[in-house]
């Protein structure tokens, strides 16, 4: 009998505002323990919270990103528990009318196609700091820099039923996150974690109990996670056992999950309307500001790119993946226009390759976009040939210099002077009396032999399709 | 000299005919005869008192006064200030030092006022006769055996003896107007958001708020006057709150076309006859002033007292969270893991009816009883913000007796939480409500002093500070002072 899955996620993501939450200090990643931070985040005696509306806007522009619905008024409302590193002992977050509800993100997968899965819900909250076991005996470290950090906590409804699915959607959530700018979600600082629900069922029947698997910060563990939870739970329910709710905590080293706490350990948080915020009151005239302000979604810049430049849908989706990547791409085609597709071949499968082999992203590319464009209308000017120009952009690659200086400079012109090519075909007719015997008798797949021979002789620089035209010619007569 | 009003120092510094130091000298002085018997200070740091004197004669000379300037104030000790120590009158707290100043202290500071040490209170607030704190019980100075009323109660009873000519407070149930009502003194509780609350140790936030504790009720003015005003890093106060003349507001002298509302659920059972004999003449006063008394009905009354012992001790259960032993305040010695580090810190720092109302407020909250009890709590507090909203379309502002009872007896209710809790049962709709109060001495009932509370609609304090001026102009109970504290030093 077959089984079902069924995953809800919960992604928690930083909002890169430059200050916290609730106080004036900055988020900055990585400062030394405790440089960032004030009586307010400290949770000192008497300190109060004041909202960072920056955080509110980038909260409100996530939601309409995924065609969500905007409360106009929402509260927060306090989480009660005791942690070292939690200095109020409660967390302000938004349990009972959260910023957005009711969105949804569509994907594609290979299994089951494209498919909608719901958003229940993105609240704001605040980070907690962080504590510091390892290395030390007998005490722990606390640092409170990431204390109040503003976070969004996405919540989706349980509408999974693969691990590729749930790929999927994070692939897609924080895609759609990066684009608008809202986080830099970079997963190895923490700043888009994620939270798998987990159950299953026979297909019809009603849900399984679920499991939560936390402390997974890569894509690759959330998947492996996902994998073996459902074996895990499978396992458990064939050997007449019973899934018991519970946290689980996934050790990537081990590859395996151990349980965190059961329900019953689980925390009362008590949570009750934060006493010291009214309510978050947001006007529509804002919601449509915020709106406006909207930039192109990775969707509708694949659209664009199919429809405007002619690129394959996957060539497109290659050069939507990020921001960076599709501004590249245009300041490209800006500066070769004739082009757009060669533009996208180059791009895609030339630079994207060599950045690849160099360990770099493309923020640190050694070469502009212009200068890369420079490049493509030496190939469309033939005055190098597409060989050549791989590598005129090697040498660009490694010392940044311009593609005419290389060319200038390593005389890799190419040559188109009929005169010229004849010489270096008649040269190499000469000196191969046999082949061409041999060609002329009907063995017509010599003719690549002669090719090859003449670019040779002229180190690449003969223009290919000349040479083409008279050696057919030359080789006939 | 000594039980001069505020506003009486104040012009007899800017006439030239005394100075901020002797002022303060004076005080000081008093202080090291009486504090000892009163306990109503618990940290006072003499030096530094006269030092800001100095400061101020020196400002007063170079660029003349400011609206305090050289006038000394004691404040409790749950403002925080740079200064000082500021404990809460909590072990939790011993010894600890903010390092900053609540805003209402920076207000006072900018204003020239002379900052005299901090008052005594009940444990972070929470007691109606500062006996739960921790530095050792208050005692009022009409009756050294009873108590000064609280949670305010050494601000009270330090303004009551003279030992400063004012005092802030705060009040979150009542703990400004019933020590005020207990001791004989003003005291007033703004319109909650009218006064930042940042800086202040939290006890129950949706309710607390800082007041004047003084001898005249033009004093009160001037001091709300000076603390008031939207805080931007106080998301509570309110930007757009009515602005008001404050000082002219104390000018009116009669109640012609005033409207006081009188709630029949104010004089009930268990009340001191004497106190409602005191209340019901102080009301005559004020017919004879022109006012016309109107019977009302605040029918929810007799659900505040309950409401507000869930919501407050909820509040307070995550406010007080944070004393946790981890960044600051007491921590246990060698402690074995971090729940008993937890544990252990917090049951040597807290005193029993902190304990209680933190278990009190963790129980209301948790889950399965939140409805039964936050909720409905707040669906009653609604109710009684109702009653007043009806009570206001038909009168100007309401009176009513400040506590059923004067002062009681030092240990009489220690060990009835219950009926200790009753004594605030004339105090806590307002702050329920958040709407201004204020109480001033109407009388004597056992040889103690009796309070008349207002109530005015919120933002209204002018309508509390005319009612309560015209009503001060008339009688003379502000003026009777302790017998034992009377004379000069």
């Amino acid at each position: 009998m077959t089984w079902e899955v069924v995953i809800g996620l919960e992604v928690h993501c930083q909002i890169n505002t430059k200050t916290k939450a609730f106080c004036g200090c900055a988020t900055t990643f990585g400062s030394e323990p405790n440089t960032q931070t004030c009586p307010v985040c400290l949770g000192m005696p008497g300190q109060l919270p004041v909202l960072n509306t920056l955080a509110v806007d980038k909260t409100i522009l996530t939601g309409l990103a995924i065609s969500a619905d905007i409360n106009l008024e929402s509260k927060f409302d306090r989480k009660n528990y005791f942690y070292p590193d939690l200095p109020k002992g409660y967390q302000i977050t938004q349990f009972t009318v959260p910023l957005v509800e009711h969105g949804h993100i569509d994907i594609v997968t290979k299994s089951s196609g494209a498919k909608r899965i719901g958003v229940t819900r993105i609240h704001m909250e605040e980070d907690a700091g962080k504590s510091m076991h390892e290395g030390l005996d007998a005490v722990s470290h606390i640092d409170l820099n990431r204390s109040g950090i503003p976070l969004m906590e996405i919540v989706s409804e349980p509408d999974m039923r693969s691990s590729d699915e749930a790929i999927a959607y994070l692939k897609n959530l924080h895609q759609v996150i990066r684009f608008l700018g809202v986080s830099n979600a970079d997963m190895d600082k923490g700043q888009f974690r994620c939270d798998a629900n987990i159950s299953v069922r026979r297909p019809g029947e009603p849900f399984g109990t679920r499991t939560e698997m936390k402390n997974m910060n890569s894509f690759r563990f959330i998947k492996q996670a996902i994998e073996y939870e459902i074996v895990r739970q499978i396992e458990v329910i064939e050997d007449d056992g019973k899934v018991i709710q519970e946290s689980r905590l996934w050790d990537s080293v081990k590859n395996e999950s151990r349980s965190m706490r059961t329900k019953e350990e689980a925390n009362d948080y008590r949570y009750f309307p934060e006493p010291d915020l009214p309510p978050l009151r947001v006007s529509q005239l804002e919601v449509d500001t915020i709106k406006a302000s909207m930039p192109e979604l990775p969707h509708q810049l694949r659209a664009r790119f199919e429809t405007a430049f002619g690129l394959s849908a996957y060539d497109a989706d290659v050069l939507t993946q990020t921001r960076e990547l599709s501004d590249w791409y245009e300041t490209l085609v800006a500066g070769h226009p004739a082009d757009p597709k060669q533009c996208a071949n180059w791009m895609a499968n030339e630079l994207l390759g060599r950045l690849k082999e160099m360990n770099k992203d493309l923020a640190h590319c050694p070469i502009s976009a212009q200068a890369f464009a420079l490049l493509l209308d030496r190939i469309a000017d033939s005055t190098i040939s597409g060989k050549i120009a791989k590598d005129v952009l090697d040498a660009m690659m490694e010392t940044g210099v311009s593609a005419d200086d290389f060319i200038e400079a390593n005389g890799l012109k190419q040559v188109s002077d009929s005169g010229a090519i004849d010489a270096m075909i008649q040269t190499i007719m000469d000196a191969n009396p046999k082949p061409l015997e041999t060609y002329r008798g009907g063995k017509e797949k010599l003719f690549g032999f002669f090719v090859g021979q003449v670019m040779k002789a002229s180190k690449g620089q003969a223009n290919p399709a000349m040479v083409n035209q008279r050696l057919k010619e030359m080789l006939k007569a | 000299m000594p039980f001069s009003s505020l506003s009486e120092i104040k012009t007899r510094l800017d006439n030239g005919e005394t100075t901020a130091v002797e002022v303060a000298q004076l005080y000081l002085d008093r202080i090291a005869a009486h504090n000892e018997q009163l306990n109503a200070f618990v940290h006072l740091d003499a030096e530094h008192v006269l030092g800001q004197a100095q400061a101020s004669d020196a400002h007063r000379a170079k660029e003349g006064a400011r609206a305090l300037e050289g006038l000394p104030i004691a404040v409790k000790d749950i403002f925080c200030t740079q200064d000082g120590p500021t404990q809460c009158c909590s072990n939790i707290l011993k010894d600890f030092h903010a390092p900053y100043d609540a805003h209402v202290i920076t207000k006072l500071k900018e204003a020239g006022a002379v900052l005299v040490g901090k008052t005594n209170m009940d444990e972070f607030a929470m007691g109606s006769s500062t006996e739960t704190s921790a530095f050792g019980v208050c005692r009022n100075p009409w009756d050294m055996d009873r108590i000064p009323g609280g949670s305010s109660g050494g601000s009270a009873s330090a303004v009551a003896a003279a030992l400063t000519p004012a005092a802030l407070g705060t009040d979150t149930g009542g703990s400004i107007r019933q020590p005020a009502s207990l001791t004989g003194i003003t005291g007033m509780k703004p319109t909650y958001g009218r006064v930042s609350r940042r800086g202040i140790i939290a006890f129950a936030s949706s309710l607390d708020q800082a007041g004047p504790m003084t001898r005249t009720v033009k004093d009160a003015a001037m001091i709300t006057a000076a603390i008031e005003g939207h805080d931007a890093l106080d998301s509570t106060t309110v930007a757009d709150a009515p602005q008001l003349d404050w000082l002219k507001a104390c000018e009116q002298r009669d109640m012609k076309g005033m409207k006081i509302g009188v709630p029949k659920e104010y004089f009930v059972e268990g009340m001191d006859a004497e106190v409602r004999a005191s209340v019901e003449e102080a009301l005559k006063q004020c017919e004879a002033l022109g006012a016309e008394l109107v019977d009302i009905s605040l029918p929810h009354t007799h659900l505040a007292v309950a409401a507000y012992y869930v919501i407050a001790p909820s509040e307070a259960s995550a406010n007080l969270s944070r004393y946790d032993s981890v960044r600051f305040g007491h921590r246990c010695d060698n402690p074995e893991d971090l729940l008993d580090m937890y544990t252990r810190s917090r049951d040597e720092g807290f005193g029993s009816e902190v304990k209680r109302r933190i278990l009190t407020g963790t129980f209301a909250l948790s889950s399965g009883y939140y409805d039964a009890y936050y909720l409905k709590a707040q669906q009653v507090r609604t109710l009684i913000q109702q009653d007043f909203t009806q009570a206001f379309e038909k009168v100007d502002v309401i009176a009513t007796p400040t506590s059923p009872i004067t002062a009681f007896k030092i240990g009489e209710k220690t060990d009835d939480p219950l009926t200790m809790y009753l004594s605030d049962i004339d105090t806590i709709a307002v702050n329920l409500a958040g709407l201004p109060g204020l109480s001033q001495p109407c009388g004597f009932a056992q040889n103690l002093p009796v309070g008349l509370q207002w109530i005015a609609p919120a933002w209204r304090e002018d309508v509390l500070l005319g009612a309560a001026s015209a009503y001060e102009a008339a009688t003379d109970w502000h003026k009777h002072v302790p017998a034992a504290f009377g004379g000069e030093v």
